[in-house]
């Protein structure tokens, strides 16, 4: 394991989950993560799931994690809870774009994504490029160049302002 | 680029895209950002965070207030307060909010309207239905506000190059299908992840066929099939409806080549094809309005908003409800995409029909489509709307239900309290 590792206790949801049920539109007016946090999840169908979540968890979810809306406040949302990463099936474009912009890790991996339990615990190494679970473990899907330099900046907030120097 | 191109392919090679290998990394320069009261509040935070000082051209950056407009809460007046404070600042003159701008209206129809949007052009908004612009033969995607603060500052983007997909439509419309019914046909079809990440080309005579406002409801859902965007060529009809708009643009025509080279290919026959409904709570839950006749109760009609909201819709509206009245217990709310719509709509008599019918008329606003405000279901009820997304607790409670469909099946459902064949409410059976 190298210092790049993160452990967090899975929480699981289920496929095309939503923006919209990720972070409800009545919320759209708040801007703030953390209060943005203390909805995360709240109209999910299973209406224990979004309470249960603390910090340092890690969702598990299946396909096209975060169709629909482009709203920001989905992942913002979830960074405020202290959600470490999302492991999927597969995600949706916009949503996926929208954690590798924010360093969220968005890790798309159908084999641990398909074999995490809820209160399993995972560890992912992204300089190691591994994924382990209790009893399983997988490599993570190699980033291409570009994705690893935005996130190696932590997002595109300073990814941004290193090309505006750039210019300068 | 050697060879015959797709359309999506020559709008990215004209942006400083090399290689167009789908899966492949490129910035992109871009001709026009769009950013909202709701999505702007953040990028603009996010553009200072990024120490940009100015944005890279003030008349390329559009400014629409329309989620939470007018104001529901304080929260959302400090929303559109910061919205106009930041276009002042920046000189951005592409400043709509409605009641407070000359004829503005919700953004994607304002872009349209405004002929802000040109074949060719690549435009990148905070607003997942920012494909809705692919009706005129651009490139149009929706991101994240960190995204759209990043392409204010730099006038790039970046890009993963999407697959395209050619959406062949085969055979004719028959009666009450319009390109509502052809979107919901292709995501009913693909699933909705089924074009995720992919660029959809909309083809077909039935597409050549169909009205420029028939064709932004057939683009404006292109996401909800996962789509990164949804495009018709720009022929004849993009000209025109340009030409009576904005008459001193020059837009030219622009399509893919013959035997252009797609990842995939989709096609859907419209012979006997019947109106579409997606039933709660997908957009891919979709059924021919036969199967769901007679089987829902509903509370709320809703009828506009960026998916539907032009003249072409108000008109099919208002054929349905012409001498017709709201059932009891049911609500109708109209919402014209665009003042300029209302106003034509008043012009032309429409508004009066509703109101006659029992309707009760919004200014334009996102609204209860996205559980905003105006309009929010109880736990519950059951809306018919002409908007672009049913998910679970979409317009309001999470025990709340939405059917989408076009704005003939929406009115008849009006009158009739439930959903029913259009043709229902237009020749009732006679009485003998």
């Amino acid at each position: 394991m190298t210092d790049a590792a993160i452990t967090g206790r899975v929480v699981r949801i289920g496929d095309d989950v939503d923006t919209d049920v990720m972070l409800p539109g009545a919320y759209l007016n708040i801007t703030d993560a953390q209060e943005l946090g203390a909805h995360l999840l709240e109209t999910y169908s299973d209406p224990e799931v979004g309470p249960r979540i603390e910090s340092g968890d890690i969702l598990v979810a299946g396909r096209n994690c975060g169709m629909g809306s482009s709203r920001e406040h989905a992942p913002m949302a979830m960074i405020g809870r202290g959600v470490q990463a999302v492991i999927a099936v597969s995600f949706a474009r916009i949503f996926q774009r929208n954690c590798i912009n924010l360093g969220l890790l968005a890790i798309e991996q159908p084999e641990a994504a398909a074999a995490l339990q809820d209160g399993d615990t995972v560890t992912i190494d992204t300089a190691a490029g591994s994924i382990v679970w209790d009893g399983g473990q997988g490599s993570l899907p190699p980033q291409p160049p570009f994705i690893q330099e935005l996130l190696a900046r932590g997002g595109i907030v300073e990814w941004a302002r290193h090309r505006l120097a750039e210019r300068a | 680029m050697d060879g015959p191109m797709t359309l999506s392919a020559k709008i990215l090679a004209a942006h400083g895209v090399e290689d167009l290998t789908p899966g492949a990394f490129a910035l992109a320069r871009i001709d026009r950002v769009m950013l909202n009261d709701v999505s702007g509040a953040v990028s603009i935070r996010e553009f200072e965070k990024m120490g940009a000082s100015s944005v890279f051209d003030p008349e390329r950056v559009a400014c629409v207030v329309d989620h939470f407009w007018p104001a529901k809460d304080a929260r959302s007046a400090a929303l559109v307060a910061r919205l106009r404070t930041f276009a002042e600042r920046q000189g951005i003159t592409d400043y709509w909010e409605v009641g407070a701008t000359r004829d503005a209206g919700i953004e994607h129809a304002i872009l349209a309207e405004r002929g802000r949007i040109m074949p060719g052009d690549l435009l990148v908004g905070a607003d997942s239905h920012t494909c809705t612009s692919g009706a005129f033969g651009a490139f149009a995607t929706g991101m994240g506000s960190s995204d759209i603060a990043a392409a204010m500052a730099l006038g790039e983007v970046w890009l993963k190059v999407p697959e395209v997909v050619e959406v062949e439509f085969t055979g004719s419309r028959g009666e009450h299908v319009t390109g509502k019914d052809l979107i919901l046909a292709y995501i009913g079809q693909a699933g909705v992840d089924g074009a995720n990440y992919a660029a959809l080309e909309f083809c077909g005579e039935a597409v050549d066929e169909l009205s420029l406002d028939g064709r932004l409801a057939l683009c404006n859902m292109a996401v909800e099939a996962g789509a990164k965007t949804g495009m018709v060529a720009a022929d004849e009809t993009t000209l025109q409806w340009l030409a009576e708009r904005v008459p001193e643009a020059e837009p030219v025509a622009l399509a893919a080549d013959p035997g252009a080279p797609y990842d995939r290919r989709a096609s859907i026959d419209l012979d006997g094809m019947r109106p579409m409904v997606a039933a709660p709570s997908s957009p891919g839950n979709v059924h021919s309005i036969d199967e769901l006749a007679g089987t829902v109760k509903i509370d709320q009609v809703y009828v506009g908003n960026c998916s539907n909201g032009t003249m072409t819709d108000l008109r099919q509206l208002a054929e349905v409800l012409r001498g017709n009245q709201v059932a009891p217990g049911v609500r109708l709310i109209v919402v014209p995409a665009t003042q300029r719509i209302y106003r034509e709509a008043l012009q032309e008599g429409l508004i009066e029909v509703f109101l006659d019918a029992g309707a009760m008329m919004s200014a334009p606003t996102c609204g209860a489509c996205f559980g905003g405000h105006t309009g929010i279901l109880a736990a519950g009820e059951v809306a018919v709307t002409t908007t672009n997304r049913n998910f679970r607790g979409r317009m309001g409670d999470p025990e709340s239900s939405v059917y989408l469909a076009n704005a003939y099946v929406a009115g008849a459902a009006a009158v009739a309290g439930g959903l029913v064949d259009p043709a229902d409410v237009l020749r009732p059976e006679p009485v003998r």
